[in-house]
């Protein structure tokens, strides 16, 4: 139970380093390349997690898998909202974000948040891959900490 | 229902697996942006040591221990709590030196080095050395200066995975000048 914990502070550490191994001028490649790296690991975790799940019926089906299994596995938790106009955008939204909970509620440190959704937002992005659909995934904080993700289907 | 139970183990490995995973990404990444594998384990102890300072109040928080009255006892709690909680291990201590300050844990499986394979190249990496810094920074927060290294790695074609820690000084509190 304390294991989510070392990804936690793996996570924590892992945005620390990112930030400070650039000049301040190329503070805005952090995002990208924490982005990139939650897309490798995404890409993995979910070959590993899918190995034996019955292949899903549509987009729908997938998103609402990452939202109940692939979440829980991840943050312990379900996402709260899911919302679609189904033409190939979802809405995600998480009111107590794991890895901002700890940071603030309310509207404090509300500028540090992306730093910290890089990574998800790139682990959505390689599950989606390998599960054969391409998107783009942003993220959005109002109120710490509820966060909202933000997927866009590409159609190929 | 079988399905259901299968689901509560997967969601456990897949807890571990995405630490595993994120943290092969930190070290590809550290490997990219540093060219000798001494700077990355200098980079991978830096960071532990970060983790470390932080995780010990974890790690009090969830355990409940009491002070340990000497290093053999700092040791159990090592390797029996400190290691189960976190990586779900429970290393063996051996190899206490003469003098008590010394001695080893042996690693049998490394949840960190799970799907890891080192290429030729990068032969001085020691690829698990966060867990050195988490050592280190851990233990300067209960007021101990202690060295940690690797003996032995798996990972580098030897038959365990064997960590040193040596014991060197107790820290005294430094009070704000002017505040004696």
């Amino acid at each position: 139970m304390a294991e989510e914990a070392m990804f936690e502070f793996l996570h924590m550490e892992l945005v620390s380093y990112i930030y400070r191994s650039v000049e301040n001028k190329d503070q805005d490649q952090c995002v990208s390349k924490l982005e990139h790296l939650g897309y490798r690991i995404g890409q993995s975790l979910i070959e590993r997690f899918t190995k034996d799940t019955p292949r899903f019926k549509d987009d729908l089906d997938i998103m609402k898998f990452l939202c109940k299994d692939f979440w829980t596995a991840l943050y312990k938790k379900q996402v709260d909202n899911l919302r679609t106009n189904h033409q190939g955008v979802y809405v995600l939204q998480d009111n107590r974000f794991k890895l901002i909970q700890q940071m603030a509620t309310g509207k404090q440190y509300l500028e540090y948040a992306p730093k910290y959704l890089a990574l998800p937002c790139g682990l959505i992005r390689g599950a989606l891959a390998n599960l054969g659909i391409n998107s783009i995934v942003t993220a959005e904080v109002t109120t710490m900490p509820a966060c909202k993700f933000q997927i866009v289907l590409q159609k190929t | 229902m079988s399905r259901q139970s299968t689901r509560s183990t997967d969601s456990r490995k897949v807890s571990q697996e995405l630490f595993t995973l994120t943290y092969g990404a930190m070290v590809a990444q550290l490997i990219k942006d540093y060219e000798s594998d001494d700077e990355v384990n200098k980079q991978l102890d830096k960071m532990g040591y970060n983790i470390g300072v932080r995780m010990v109040e974890d790690f009090l928080a969830r355990s409940n221990v009491g002070r340990c009255h000497d290093f053999r006892e700092t040791a159990d709690v090592i390797a029996k709590q400190g290691f189960k909680m976190y990586l779900g291990i429970s290393p063996a201590i051996t190899n206490w030196s003469a003098a008590g300050d010394e001695f080893s844990l042996i690693v049998e499986s490394n949840p960190l080095t799970d799907f890891v394979e080192i290429p030729e190249k990068h032969g001085n990496l020691y690829y698990s050395n966060i867990l050195c810094g988490v050592l280190r920074g851990a233990l300067e927060m209960v007021q101990m200066e202690v060295k940690a290294w690797f003996t032995q790695d798996s990972l580098r074609g030897d038959n365990t995975t064997e960590i040193r820690l040596k014991f060197i000084k107790r820290l005294e509190d430094a009070l704000p000048a002017g505040e004696e």
